[in-house]
């Protein structure tokens, strides 16, 4: 049990103004907040037992209440947190200090010290006096976790106007304090004080510390949400724009942090997974004597195709795994092609489903077919890229509680909330009595197999009756991890005899027929493992890149293909940080370039005579905006204006430069890579890479830029290095030396983040946030494969560019 | 079971324990220490690191029976409450994303740097290479073994009081992080 002084700093401060004083059980439960009585289960567990409560509760006491209350009807049930309650978003301390509670998660990206940013910001309260509480369904009302790169764009609006509501009621207390109207009065750093008599002051503490709001919002959704207030003018802002330090990273530097994976419980076991051998293999016996010697072994569970092993201790349980015999039996179909067979199975298969684009363009415009027949000039291109993994650094974990009649689940899933309505529908519970805490974790780059631990840990917990850590093996993590859909992409383009584009036809295949979504009960490995199913496998589809191009006849077509085996598949596909954006753009961009040296033009140049062709339909600024963020990552680069490649050199090492470009709902992207190509080994080395990016309103600069270059370089990773491979019965990549990622050797030299924000529209009164957890991602690939075609001539189409392909491309052209 | 004897962070430990169990969840479970983490198994990704008589070794394939020596984790490089130069450099250059793998590169670059204070930009490269990140981190942690260097041959030991940089340090300009 750990004591209170070795929890995190921020559950810590959190948790601790709870226990003592004012309790925020109390608290939150006289203000009326949830639909139910609040919980005083609350933090009687994972270390937070000590911290006021004096000791957690025994295992194997179920029935009673913590410390023994037997109350469970209070104790066990966690109900929401109302968004229309501004009590639930932000609470005032008696010493002036505040927390803020956000239903969003932060995967390292810095999203909770923006967000802290911008509510200090409409409260008027100095940065350092106020801590912020992410992702406890218990805690913070639902605003979704994370995912789609919108906590800035979207999320924080309702968390600023919240803040904002909050600053003009502290205004209406001290205007009925000093007897003097609000508009009479001004605020600084958390002090009211009066214009007119600056002597007249009152901190916020003094106005409400300790004490509820108890003021409703309005809203129908949480996104909604809105108090009387208006947020500030984007001159007002004053903790927005700075490069504060993220509040998260000194725990994270000196081992003080307690993570997902920390979490110890008493009488906590420890659970590994067992595997199928082979994808749609059967589960024909399991001999537990193989296993029962080993110390600390405590059961084999299994139901249909999902087995587990638990014992006291983790590597008991890992060696048990190991150990256990199974039989099983392997599917008489083959379940998918190979890695290497892939491209050509899904250029031949039928496509099933609608499988339309989602891109805002039309599906067709002109008369792309007879625009090509009359072209002066036709290219055409097919562009492959594999399925690669979220392959996390840490292999998915969870721990499980099922005292009580409850369960709590510490996880660090991105999407706390479905987890939690997910897992209870899993094992039948109502969703009051499930409840789901977000702690740090490894990278949560969309739908990982963080989900699929959630629920192996709760079940797992429910079926021992004793809190269960489970953690994931490393080749589980490579091989069972949901994928990022592999992709094979034709284009057709039509030049004129001046070198415009007349005509583009984009068509692809995408393998995505097995696509889960998040935290989904019949679709969780471990529901497909015992034979759930949903009455439908996905129907698949995807969408194209996304750019501003005028190109007057044009088409776009994206279907998905399946495999014989569609459940219970290493093969299923999960969002993937930009889920398909990487491959979209990798063709499109690709493509563009390849144009540009059909018409022997400059690609910054025929880039932007592409995005010149007309001024219609930019409303949003989109296509003046990604005009700006090619010019500007032109200009920072030192471009120098020619075709592609360059004059051919001679020796080992040749250099090039790529540019790629394209937008993420409202954020627009450029990125130029220069490249070394080592001709004798093979090896592609990214030495600079320019990015320009336009993602409105920065709340973080430095943030921002640490943001845009792990985008970048995970970029490089996927064009260089990551691709799942399997032969016709199983994933065989299983671990870093079979799904290689970039590594130290592999960093470029130098990054320039140029931050564009808004160019070239001065007069534009209020930009707001967009996103920025995935936009810069999508441009790398192609800006990779343009530069090297820059400098070898040799054009790459299928990542990723491991040094043995590059060797065989190079020799194929007899460059 | 049977009794092995560790030395962790300046303490020494009995235990009741198998002497094949990988050191790594002895520490993590039966010491409390959070530093190491599970990242493979396999001693690829370095996320296990550890300090063994100033040398980095995987703790997730060395047996607790052969864990002879001073065994420094994460939590000890700042055990006498003041942080070590690397792990200030850490925070000064707002190195880590999800962090679940800077255990790794932090006593990496400190073994890297006691044995070679002075490395270059390709002696970085090459000691920290086996320090795998997935969230891309290593443009910032190479800046941040440079500036870990420059403090400990400016005979910097633990925060530098004029610099930017932590979360509680007066930055140079009001608080803000100064690349």
């Amino acid at each position: 049990m750990k004591r209170a002084a070795e929890l995190s700093p921020r559950l810590d401060d959190a948790l601790a103004r709870w226990e003592g004083g004012t309790s925020r059980r109390d608290f939150l439960k006289t203000s009326g907040l949830f639909v139910l009585g609040f919980s005083s289960v609350g933090f009687s567990s994972v270390g937070f037992s000590s911290a006021g409560s004096g000791g957690g509760r025994g295992i194997g006491v179920a029935g009673l209440g913590p410390n023994g209350s037997g109350d469970p009807g209070e104790t066990n049930s966690y109900p929401d947190p109302d968004y229309l309650q501004l009590d639930s978003w932000l609470v005032v301390h008696e010493d002036g200090s505040a927390t803020f509670y956000v239903g969003k998660t932060d995967g390292g990206q810095g999203t909770g010290t923006a967000m802290r940013q911008m509510m200090c910001d409409e409260l008027d309260l100095a940065y350092d006096r106020a801590t912020l509480v992410m992702g406890r369904t218990d805690m913070t009302v639902d605003q979704g976790g994370s995912g789609g790169s919108d906590a800035i764009e979207r999320d924080a609006l309702p968390a600023r106007r919240v803040a904002a509501e909050a600053r003009r009621v502290l205004l209406e207390l001290a205007s009925e304090r000093f007897d003097v109207p609000a508009d009479e009065l001004t605020v600084s750093e958390g002090v009211v004080s009066v214009a007119a008599d600056p002597a007249r002051a009152a901190t916020y503490g003094d106005l409400i510390g300790g004490r509820r709001f108890d003021v409703a919002l309005t809203g129908r959704n949480v996104n909604e949400t809105t108090g009387l207030a208006p947020i500030k003018s984007v001159q007002e802002l004053r903790v927005v724009g700075r490069s504060l330090p993220r509040y998260d990273i000194p725990a994270k530097v000196d081992g003080s942090l307690e993570w997902a994976v920390d979490v110890q419980l008493p009488g906590m076991v420890h659970a590994r997974n067992v595997r199928p051998p082979f994808a749609g293999a059967r589960l024909a016996s399991v001999d537990e004597s193989s296993v029962r010697d080993i110390p600390g072994f405590i059961r084999v569970v299994r139901e249909g195709n999902y087995v587990a092993v638990v014992c006291e201790r983790e590597e008991q349980a890992i060696r048990a795994a190991e150990s256990l015999a199974l039989e099983w039996e392997k599917s008489e179909t083959a379940p998918f092609p190979s890695s290497e067979d892939l491209f050509e199975y899904m250029r031949g298969a039928t496509p099933v489903g609608a499988g339309t684009g989602t891109s805002p363009r039309p599906r067709a415009e002109g008369d792309p077919d007879a625009a090509l027949a009359s072209a002066a000039t036709v290219v055409e291109a097919g562009y492959d890229i594999p399925f690669q993994g979220h392959t996390a650094i840490g292999p998915a974990h969870a721990v499980a509680d099922p005292s009580d009649g409850q369960m709590t689940v510490y996880t660090n899933d991105m999407k706390p909330y479905s987890h939690r309505t997910g897992i209870a529908e899993f094992l039948g519970m109502p969703p009051a009595r499930v409840r789901v805490i977000w702690m740090e974790g490894p990278q949560l780059y969309g739908r990982t197999a963080a989900d699929d631990a959630g629920f192996e840990a709760a079940y797992l917990a429910r079926e021992l009756g004793r809190p269960v850590r489970v953690q994931w093996m490393r080749h589980e993590e490579t091989a069972w991890d949901t994928k990022g859909p592999a992709f094979a992409i034709d284009l057709r383009g039509g030049l004129d005899d001046a070198g415009n584009v007349v005509a583009l036809d984009y068509r692809a295949r995408i393998a995505n027929y097995a696509h889960v979504g998040y935290n989904q009960a019949d679709t969780v490995l471990i529901a497909q493992l015992m034979g759930i199913r949903p009455e439908q496998p996905s129907p698949g589809g995807g969408r194209g890149p996304d750019e501003m191009y005028h190109i007057p006849n044009r088409r776009e077509e994206t279907r998905a293909v399946r495999f014989p085996l569609a459940f219970e598949t290493p093969l299923r596909t999960g969002n993937l940080r930009d889920p398909n954006g990487p491959q979209t753009t990798f063709a499109g961009e690709s493509f563009i370039d390849e144009m540009a040296a059909a018409a022997n033009a400059d690609p910054v140049e025929f880039r932007l005579r592409l995005l010149r062709g007309t001024t219609e339909d930019d409303a949003t600024f989109r296509r003046a905006r990604s005009i700006a963020v090619v010019e500007a990552a032109a200009e920072a680069f030192g471009w120098d204006p020619r075709p592609s490649p360059r004059a051919p050199g001679s020796g080992r090492i040749l250099t090039g430069r790529g540019i790629s470009y394209a937008y993420r709902v409202q954020t627009a992207v450029a990125t130029i890579a220069e490249v070394e190509v080592d001709r004798e080994s093979g090896r592609v080395w990214v030495r600079r890479m320019v990015c320009a990016h336009d993602c409105g309103l920065v709340i973080n600069p430095d943030g921002l830029e640490n943001t845009i270059q792990g985008n970048l370089l995970h970029g490089i990773s996927r064009t260089l290095y990551e691709e799942v491979q399997f032969d016709g019965e199983r994933v065989t990549s299983v671990d870093w030396r079979t799904h290689p990622t970039i590594t130290h050797r592999d960093a470029p030299e130098q990054i320039d983040v140029v931050i564009v924000n808004g160019d070239p529209n001065p007069d534009r009164p209020d930009l707001p946030h967009y996103g920025a957890g995935e936009p810069s991602h999508r441009t790398v690939p192609a800006a990779i494969a343009n530069a090297i075609y820059d400098a070898t001539g040799v054009r790459m189409r299928r990542i990723p560019l491991r040094p043995e392909r590059v060797l065989e491309e190079l020799a194929a052209a007899g460059a | 079971m049977s009794e092995v004897t560790l030395r962790v962070n300046g303490e020494r430990h009995s235990l009741d324990v198998e002497p094949s169990t990988p050191l790594l969840y002895v520490l993590r479970n039966d010491l409390g220490l959070r530093g190491p983490r599970f990242g493979c198994g396999l001693g690829q990704c370095g996320t296990c690191t550890v300090l063994m008589d100033g040398r980095a070794i995987r703790s997730c394939m060395r047996p607790v029976s052969r864990a002879e020596g001073e065994i420094t984790t994460l939590e000890g490089l700042s055990a006498a409450g003041e942080l070590d130069p690397v792990q200030q450099a850490w925070i000064d250059e707002q190195v880590p994303q999800c962090g679940y793998c800077q255990n790794g590169q932090i006593l990496t670059a400190k073994a890297l740097l006691d044995r070679n204070p002075d490395p270059s930009d390709e002696e970085i490269r090459q000691g920290m290479n086996g320090a795998l990140c997935r969230c891309m981190t290593y443009y910032r942690v190479q800046s941040a073994v440079k500036r870990a260097s420059e403090a400990i041959a400016n005979g910097g030991g633990g925060a530098d009081p004029n610099g930017a940089g932590g979360v509680n340090g007066a930055g140079a300009a009001a608080g803000e992080v100064d690349r």
